[in-house]
């Protein structure tokens, strides 16, 4: 007779087989587009440039030397890849700056739909996924029309005498980030929506009666608690925003090159596939390490998830 | 009981509330005027939609009053939002901020105030001596029972000393048993701090142990304030002993009033006498209100006031409820504390009559 004890490990043993079995189907996509593929790029950064693109199967150290470092042509010296670093800079900076706007256009914007009665929410929630039916490349052109020289703004601004010459907005650091907060967006609103719409609003009404100002209760009960949802909303606009490629060649006329360019170059033109394979890494890398100290960093102070 | 001084806390003024506009308006408060005294524990009584949460959220502040003055000590605090009255809410959920520690939350009223660390620490302490939960200072609120979360809400309102203390059902997600205790341990609360407290109940029960004073509530108006024993033992309205308590309703003829009492005679052609709501004098065909405890059973002879039959006799333990049917066919039922021992000899389906003393009669405003 088995005893109670041995009864229930066995039913938890058939639970993690269950579990297994059904997660099975996902783990093997997961395997076959993400992790294999990633293995791929990570074992060709390590071999040689073939001569038109492709590798050699022959080990080299050189793709990643090259990623911060560059080899002058005529005295063999090594010296910071300055250029490398510089677009770094850039698209992390345009990364950091995009999540920033994004958040503070977001977080009202959550709040006034988490604010509004049951009926109207799934109106507003309906109208912050519209975006989403439009092609990336779609939207970015929109933007352009609207901020170029011959554009709505520029138009309206002459045609009201504010400006007599139209202002140069296409082609600078503003029009690609006023591209990317517009993308970016609902990316940002709906998982702030999503953990604004569960808070219990009666805990501001006990803010406010604990003699909390409004800007108080923001800070302290409010922001804190649908922190979960500033984090992911951070995470899903930091990533991509940081990897951009239509929207700053688009609105900022290439002039200035981003990671994905210098990613794009490399299996391009630059027939130098192990180096963008070193470079994907690394951007990899700079994601993994910026989220794991953001998330520490949030979560410190306090919020249990769940 | 202590004697409690003459000074209003709170005074509300005509005060409407109207939700809504145009044709589904809703008036949730109709000219209501009640005055609130200091020191006192004060509860709204009414079933659920008369405007008793309300009225308490217009002198919480979360909701404006669309007509009318609220005076805290003679101030107009109805403009002023919640954050500037020194008054505070034990909501119904308690609204713990469940991102903070218990002694956090008792605290958090204290730090928005902008007092010094070592006050608020000094503070918090005294609160957590004074509801039992030193213990649990460190926890966190979703890791307390509901009844330590009741106490967390009450040390929290309490801590910065607010002048009126609104609770809102706060006993209402709490089980029989520690309904109870907290009761007892409001009441005790109140006494300790000697803080207003404005209670907000739809539990009669719960309205009569603790208050000093009721305000019972219908349809967007208080009916009739008064102390338990007045509420109970004097309603003004058929709403009032209906809510409160059992009653049985007869229709009477007024036949004279001198002196605040009438003299009415009953269906069966006994006049007794009954008192009068205050400033009311009536004529004519009346509703009479007789508590069943208040009335006794007696043989069926022309001295008792009414006579019936007894159509079921319930037996509780500590009394027995008569079902009675009367000559006129109304019931009636007398409640009687069980003594030890035999039967009294009525059986059901028996003739009885019944005795309504002089004082036990009252007759209602409508």
């Amino acid at each position: 007779m088995a005893t109670a004890e041995e009864v229930a490990k066995a039913a938890e043993r058939r639970d993690v087989r269950d579990r297994w079995l059904l997660s099975a189907p996902a783990l093997l996509v997961i395997f076959l587009a993400a992790t294999g593929p990633l293995l791929i790029v990570l074992i060709y950064s390590f071999l040689t440039p073939g001569p038109y693109g492709d590798v050699k199967w022959q080990f080299s150290p050189d793709a990643w030397l090259s990623v911060f470092m560059e080899r002058d042509i005529f005295d063999d010296t090594l010296s910071l890849a300055a250029a490398h670093v510089t677009i770094f800079w850039r698209s992390i900076k345009l990364a950091v700056v995009t999540t920033i706007a994004t958040l503070a256009l977001g977080f009202p914007t959550a709040y006034f739909m988490a604010t509004r009665s049951e009926k109207t929410r799934d109106l507003w929630l309906f109208l912050i996924t519209i975006p989403f039916w439009t092609n990336l490349l779609i939207r970015t052109f929109a933007v352009l029309q609207i901020i170029r020289n011959e554009g709505i703004i520029n138009t309206i601004l002459i045609k009201l005498g504010i400006v007599s010459a139209p202002v140069q907005i296409l082609y600078t650091d503003t029009a690609i980030l006023i591209g990317m907060a517009y993308v970016y967006l609902p990316l940002m609103v709906l998982p702030i929506y999503a953990s604004m719409e569960k808070l219990d609003f009666r805990l501001v009404e006990a803010g406010y009666d604990l003699y909390a100002t409004r800007f108080k209760v923001l800070r302290k009960i409010i922001f804190p608690l649908v922190k979960p949802g500033v984090i992911a909303g951070s995470i899903l606009v930091f990533i991509p925003a940081l990897g951009a490629y239509v929207t700053p060649s688009v609105l900022g006329g290439g002039k200035n090159m981003m990671l994905s360019n210098l990613i794009e170059l490399q299996f391009g033109q630059g027939r130098n596939w192990p180096l963008g394979s070193a470079l994907s890494i690394t951007v990899m890398i700079i994601v993994m390490v910026a989220l794991l100290a953001y998330v520490r960093n949030a979560g410190k102070s306090g919020v249990r998830h769940g | 009981m202590p004697e409690k001084p003459d000074r209003n806390a709170i005074e509300v003024v005509n005060v409407s509330k109207i939700f809504g506009s145009g044709e589904g308006q809703v008036a949730a408060l109709d000219t209501v005027s009640v005055s609130i005294r200091e020191n006192e524990f004060f509860t709204l009584l009414g079933p659920s939609g008369c405007g008793k949460t309300t009225l308490l959220r217009l002198i919480a502040g979360f909701d404006f009053p669309t007509a009318g003055e609220i005076l805290l000590y003679g101030e107009d605090i109805a403009p002023l939002p919640p954050f500037k009255r020194p008054v505070n809410t034990v909501f119904q959920s308690y609204a713990l901020f469940p991102h903070m520690t218990v002694a956090d939350n008792i605290g958090f009223g204290l730090e928005m105030l902008g007092k010094p660390k070592a006050e608020i620490k000094a503070r918090v302490a005294e609160m957590l001596k004074l509801v039992k939960m030193e213990a649990l200072a460190g926890r966190r609120t979703s890791q307390i029972s509901g009844g330590q979360q009741q106490r967390v809400a009450l040390a929290r309102a309490l801590a910065p000393q607010p002048k009126v203390l609104l609770l809102d059902e706060p006993l209402s997600a709490l089980d029989y048993k520690l309904r109870k205790e907290m009761q007892i341990e409001l009441k005790r609360l109140q006494h300790e701090t000697g803080i207003t407290f404005i209670f907000v109940t739809h539990d009669q029960e719960e309205a009569l142990t603790m208050s000093d004073r009721i305000a019972v509530m219908s349809s967007g108006k208080i009916l009739q304030v008064g102390s338990p024993r007045d509420i109970y033992d004097r309603p003004a309205e058929r709403f009032v002993a209906d809510f409160i308590g059992e009653s049985n309703f007869l229709k009477a003829d007024v036949v004279g009033v001198s002196g605040g009492r009438a003299t009415v005679k009953l269906s069966s052609g006994t006049k007794i006498p009954a008192s009068l709501p205050d400033g009311f004098s009536p004529s004519g065909k009346v509703t009479i209100v007789v508590r069943p405890e208040h009335a006794q059973l007696g043989a069926a002879s022309p001295s008792a006031s009414l006579s019936g039959t007894v159509e079921n006799i319930v037996y509780l333990g500590t009394d027995t409820h008569f079902h009675l049917r009367l000559a006129g066919g109304e019931p009636f039922i007398v409640r009687r504390q069980n003594s030890r021992g035999a039967g009294d000899g009525i059986v059901q389906g028996g003739q009885i009559g019944i005795m309504i003393g002089s004082d036990a009669a009252q007759v209602l405003k409508d």
